[in-house]
């Protein structure tokens, strides 16, 4: 890792409006999470289908994307990526640093407010909150990896970022069971669901499946993206 | 240190951008001139290990320079585009650029970087606030904070008012004069002419002309130049100027004489001395093609 890297992409995140989308989601789902306990709903099986379809389901594919490309994208966009690159530091750990902004920016905005929503609704029972923290935190990674890898890649990383996570996650996991095979968000409740002891958490994928997939796929995206820095083309505008 | 490109081609699908160019730059400033879209970009992107030639060999001291990022202990570069943190301070910014290189002393090498482009009375000043010209100036201060003997600016002068562009050429040839090797782009051949002892010309991704600037500024004034001229009697002007061998051909139209001169400088010496022997008052003589574009056309003809 390269602090200076890290420090300015940390301050490109946070420093303008794209802090607001960060926030919003989490504030959301602990305003959702007081709601309910105020509501009198505040038992498990409410935490989990909370959790579920907003936390790991909307909230963390959503700030993934965001973070995940956010981390680079802009970057490449407009260019400044040169200042990085015109320097004496291999671009994998560039590529590498990168990661670790977005995965860090996940565990802050997605795997914490997900424990406090959890800890707002039913505290430490059952091992929910830390059940789907850690889902969502090592989700999260894989989101960030992936994210950072179609950033590097394309210019419309956003565009096929949300076709996936909308499309093939949440429209065709629906229908098609064998889809969520191949689901980050589906992994991530497998964790989920390892780790807590609810009967109506029920995941579709093993965990023998999700870990190894969940391992290769961040470290193959990162290692991916570091090798595409390498060959980071400027083409001009001739 | 040496750049040496070899037989260097780089194409987009079925568009050649650069052509079989085989040049070396050695210390000293050196000016790569060429209209707009002559590739000069596209040629400097792979000096500085930004794209990866289709064909050929780029080599700084012999190292590969794609995918070797090595070489940036040794080269600043300084990118056409803006390229800079808005978000960061002009200070912020250059020292950044120390720190990612390493340096011992990183906040040292940021203050005199800066003193030399002359901008520490804005450096607390977010970038974002900047006008063109300082943005391109602490772009230079974070090129050349470590003190690379390769320095690469492309198209440096863009958006920098009279002053600026003085300070900048100053400060290229005092670092040129100090043994560093610097290469610049530039589409105006004042600018490259004032800067650079030594000059590349890129026409249509092809290395059209190498030499010092008096062998190109010969080069480009030697050619056939084309004249307008109105007279009092142009039809006997014409037949006077054919006798002579310097022109080239002589159009009669409605507004005046077209003549093509083969010999610009004897041309202009004849010309007044034909028109007082033979009694025609001189009304108008103006070049006709005096623009960089067919001065450019004239030798990628020339080197075709």
């Amino acid at each position: 890792m390269n602090t200076v890297v890290a420090g300015i992409t940390f301050r490109a995140m946070l420093g303008r409006r794209r802090i607001v989308l960060l926030i919003l989601l989490p504030v959301f789902l602990i305003g959702m999470a007081f709601a309910l306990r105020l509501l009198g709903d505040a038992d498990q099986a409410t935490a989990v289908s909370l959790l579920q379809a907003f936390s790991i389901g909307t909230m963390l594919p959503l700030l993934g994307l965001i973070a995940g490309t956010g981390v680079i994208a802009p970057e490449i966009d407009d260019g400044t990526i040169i200042h990085l690159l015109s320097k004496p530091i291999s671009r994998p750990v560039i590529a590498q640093t990168k990661f670790l902004v977005a995965a860090t920016m996940l565990v802050l905005f997605a795997a914490i407010p997900t424990y406090a929503a959890a800890w707002i609704l039913i505290r430490g029972e059952a091992g929910i909150a830390l059940g789907f923290a850690l889902g969502a935190t090592v989700a999260g990674f894989a989101y960030a990896a992936v994210f950072l890898l179609l950033g590097v890649v394309t210019k419309h990383a956003v565009a096929i970022g949300v076709v996936y996570a909308l499309i093939w996650e949440g429209l065709i996991g629906t229908f098609v069971p064998g889809a969520r095979k191949f689901s980050i968000q589906q992994w991530g409740q497998t964790i989920a669901d390892q780790l807590t002891d609810v009967p109506f958490l029920k995941s579709d994928v093993a965990i023998g499946f999700a870990v190894p997939a969940l391992v290769i796929v961040t470290v193959g995206a990162v290692v991916l993206a570091g090798m595409r820095l390498r060959s980071f083309s400027l083409t001009g505008d001739e | 240190m040496k750049i040496e490109l070899s037989q260097v081609s780089r194409w987009y699908g079925n568009v050649v951008a650069v052509n079989d160019v085989t040049m070396t730059i050695g210390p000293g400033v050196t000016g790569l001139l060429g209209p707009n879209g002559a590739g000069k970009s596209t040629l400097l992107h792979m000096m500085a290990g930004f794209l990866a030639p289709s064909n050929g060999t780029v080599t700084l001291d012999g190292n590969q320079v794609w995918k070797n990022h090595h070489i940036y202990r040794n080269v600043g570069l300084v990118p056409e585009r803006e390229g800079v943190y808005g978000f960061l301070t002009g200070w912020q910014f250059v020292l950044s650029a120390a720190k990612l290189h390493g340096m011992s002393d990183p906040v040292s090498a940021a203050s005199k970087a800066l003193a030399v482009v002359d901008m520490e009375a804005a450096r607390d000043r977010r970038v974002e606030t900047y006008s063109k010209g300082m943005k391109q100036r602490v772009k230079v201060a974070a090129a050349l904070v470590h003190d690379p003997a390769v320095l690469l600016l492309d198209e440096p002068f863009n958006g920098m008012d009279p002053r600026q562009r003085l300070h900048l050429m100053d400060l290229i040839r005092q670092m040129g004069a100090s043994g560093k090797t610097i290469l610049f782009s530039s589409h105006i051949l004042e600018e490259v002419e004032r800067v650079a002892q030594h000059i590349e010309v890129l026409v249509a991704g092809r290395h059209a002309a190498s030499g010092d600037f008096r062998e190109i500024r010969r080069l480009m004034t030697d050619r056939p130049h084309l004249f307008r001229i109105r007279s009092s009697d142009d039809r006997k002007l014409a037949a006077a100027l054919i006798v002579d061998g310097s022109t080239g051909g002589v159009t009669l139209g409605p507004d005046g004489l077209e003549v093509q001169a083969l010999e610009f400088r004897r041309f202009t010496w004849l010309l007044p001395r034909v028109a007082q022997a033979n009694g025609i008052h001189l009304q108008q003589v103006s070049p006709a093609d005096e623009d960089l574009e067919s001065v450019f056309a004239y030798l990628i003809n020339r080197s075709a």
